[in-house]
């Protein structure tokens, strides 16, 4: 059993965040962290590989400035490798550009099951394992809540609104993985200093057999014109309580149609 | 010169510090006040690696140094002080003994599952009337020549970790003939080894203590820990990394009172003004945060010495005599600063105040670190 997991490497977000006024995007020049949102797939990976009895899992990243730090922490939590594209004509990537950049990483590892989170914690698109899935030519399921490994392939219990869907799926696959769905486990002191020996395989894109104009600004099918500020929440309703008050909260919670 | 800890050090002082925030922090008021061990927790500790740290990876440990302890103590130490202890005590006290001086097919039954956390050890070497003088113990075990068994007989107080669900030994100092001071191992569950109910303390709720009583107790003679008549000396010899830890300790407390309390001066308000504004309480801030970082400076050195395989023993006394007095002096500031709110239960450093007194009497007070730094400056002290 070999999954790859596509894990991005994103500023802290317990930092305050910073834009490039040059061209709007996410300053990512100093140190990066692994991104919680995609430490759910490095926690399933690595059940579904003791689970099968073997295995391995591979990360694997692009990353500006051959960042490594977040890779450490999934490859402490367990992970066996990774394979990290950093390369100067990445800069300005779009999600499309990203995941063909991805999809030719994963291409060398040839994985059972690709494993990615629904969408990172930074940039929000949420498209980028649907279209790694399109750009390899898999079969793609997203939201998933549970993944277990049967004879015809694999079982996902995949998230939606009302419930979830009972879906079997061929293998290889990518998908993408809720957050919270699993506990993803702390790395050990032990996991650290075995961490620091592991491979970590650096390409450029020309090691993919990618062309500059295909990704970076050139290649980006998006502009970032502007940005500004979220709006502020607007204070919530006060509902002074008469006696009748929870007829207005039932009222109010139908109307959100969540009950 | 350099000041700085390894990355995988960070790497790691950000994992126990997540483990901290998310598995410790939102419920140490509760264990505090309703007195309570949280075996959960300490085995999800073991599970993180905590208590195998310092120990050799053939027994289950992680092979590292005094310094990585120390930052897995300061980092729980900044959220709960009980945890920091139970971590500490099982580290320094339940196995470090039996690393040290246990024979092979001791260290292979023990160490183990106190090395994973599944298990705890106490080290019971004080009495009713024997602590800082444990020289003075009076406990005894004899041997019967018929049984090849040791026999004990005595009372033994305040042993942290000796009661808990899963305690599996406690190690006594106990006389085993005419000037004669040897550590014996007795599983839990011996008969004739009663726990007696916990103490009422004021600080520390959630760590385990109690006293323990031996009558007639009987355990097999190859029970005796390390060498015979040299149980109290033995335990000397490392008590000093224990003391290490300790400062670890309250250096992490120390941390938790400076942020606590800078952060309370800038909100709170009196007479229109943050009372941060008011020198009366920055400079309480500035004197913490040079507390904080002496005691970093002497709880590094000493680990750092103790990691390089160099003589630590003063360096060990002075960063726990300094800390300790500090995290009494920390807390009682921090307390001031939160003003009414500070008396409150709920409040952290509250909780701080009555946890950190203690740092100056266990492993060895004040007076008795004055004593080893004095007699290390060749001063004829007693
Ligand atoms: C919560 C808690 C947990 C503990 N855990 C353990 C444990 O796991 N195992 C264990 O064995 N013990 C444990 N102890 C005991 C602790 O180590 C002792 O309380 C401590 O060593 C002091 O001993 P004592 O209480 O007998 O005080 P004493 O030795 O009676 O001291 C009384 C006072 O006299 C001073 N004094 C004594 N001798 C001198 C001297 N020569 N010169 C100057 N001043 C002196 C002391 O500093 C102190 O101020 C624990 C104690 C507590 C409160």
């Amino acid at each position: 059993m070999k999954v790859a997991v596509c894990v991005k490497q994103i500023p802290d977000p317990a930092l305050p965040g910073e834009l490039d006024p040059t061209d709007n995007t996410l300053k990512r020049d100093g140190k990066l962290i692994l991104d919680e949102s995609d430490s759910y797939g490095v926690e399933l990976a690595l059940q579904l590989v003791e689970a099968a009895g073997g295995g391995s899992v591979t990360l694997v990243s692009m990353a500006p400035n051959n960042e490594v730090s977040g890779l450490r922490t999934a490859l402490a939590m367990g992970a066996d490798d990774a394979v990290l594209i950093s390369d100067d004509a990445l800069s300005g990537t779009d999600a499309l550009g990203t995941a063909k950049v991805l999809a030719a990483a994963i291409g060398r590892v040839e994985p059972d099951l690709v494993l990615a989170g629904v969408e990172s914690s930074d940039g929000y698109t949420g498209t980028v394992p649907e279209q790694i899935a399109a750009v390899m030519g898999l079969p793609s399921v997203g939201f998933a809540k549970k993944i277990e490994i049967g004879d015809d392939g694999l079982h996902i219990e995949r998230q939606t609104e009302l419930g979830y869907d009972d879906v079997v799926c061929p293998m290889p696959a990518v998908v993408s993985v809720t957050a919270g769905v699993v506990e993803p486990r702390y790395p050990s002191f032990k996991g650290i200093m075995a961490a620091k020996k592991k491979p970590v395989d650096q390409v450029t894109i020309a090691d993919l057999g990618i062309s500059a104009d295909q990704v970076g600004w050139a290649g980006a099918r998006q502009e970032i014109v502007s940005v500004t500020e979220a709006e502020a929440r607007e204070a919530g309703e006060v509902i002074e309580d008469d006696g009748e008050g929870y007829q207005r909260i039932v009222a109010f919670l139908e109307e959100l149609k969540v009950i | 010169m350099n000041f700085d800890l390894s990355e995988e050090n960070e790497a790691f002082r950000a994992v126990v510090a997540d483990f901290a925030r998310s598995e410790i922090a939102p419920h140490a008021e509760r264990w505090d006040a309703e007195h309570i061990f949280p075996t959960d927790v300490v085995l999800a500790m073991g599970e993180l690696g905590l208590f195998g740290l310092p120990f050799p990876e053939e027994y289950g440990g992680s092979g590292a140094g005094l310094t990585t302890l120390c930052v897995a103590i300061e980092e729980l130490a900044k959220v709960d002080a009980s945890m920091a202890i139970t971590l500490e005590a099982g580290v320094s006290l339940g196995a470090s003994p039996i690393a040290h001086f246990g024979t092979e097919e001791q260290k292979q039954r023990w160490l183990p599952d106190l090395c994973a956390g599944k298990a705890l050890g106490g080290f019971g070497l004080t009495e009713p009337d024997a602590g800082s003088d444990a020289g003075g113990t009076r406990t005894r075990a004899d041997l019967d020549e018929t049984t090849g068994e040791w026999v004990l007989n005595g009372e033994k107080a305040f042993i942290t970790n000796s009661g808990t669900d899963i305690t599996s030994l406690v190690t006594f100092t106990a006389r085993t003939g005419p000037g004669e001071i040897s550590a014996i191992i007795v599983p839990s569950g011996t008969p004739g080894l009663e726990v007696q109910s916990p103490y009422r303390k004021m600080g520390w709720h959630a760590s385990d203590t109690h006293g323990l009583t031996l009558t007639d107790c009987r355990v097999p003679e190859e029970n005796l820990l390390g060498e015979r008549g040299r149980g109290f000396a033995q335990f000397l010899s490392i008590l000093d990394e224990g003391r290490v830890a300790i400062a670890a300790l309250a250096l992490g407390t120390i941390e938790t009172c400076l942020a606590e309390s800078v952060r309370y001066a800038n909100e709170r308000r009196s007479f229109g003004r943050p009372i941060g504004s008011y020198q009366g309480v920055a400079f309480q801030c500035a004197d913490m945060a040079v507390m904080a970082d002496n005691a970093r400076l002497l709880t590094y050195r000493a680990a750092w010495l103790r990691d390089q395989g160099r003589p630590f023993k003063q360096e060990a006394a002075k960063a726990k005599l300094y800390t300790s007095e500090a995290a009494v002096s920390a807390t009682r500031t921090a307390t001031q600063i939160f003003g009414g709110y500070g008396f409150m239960d709920e409040t952290p450093v509250s909780r701080m105040y009555r946890d950190s007194k203690i740092l100056e009497i266990g492993e060895g007070t004040s007076e008795i670190q004055r004593l080893i730094i004095g007699r290390g400056l060749g001063l004829p002290l007693e």
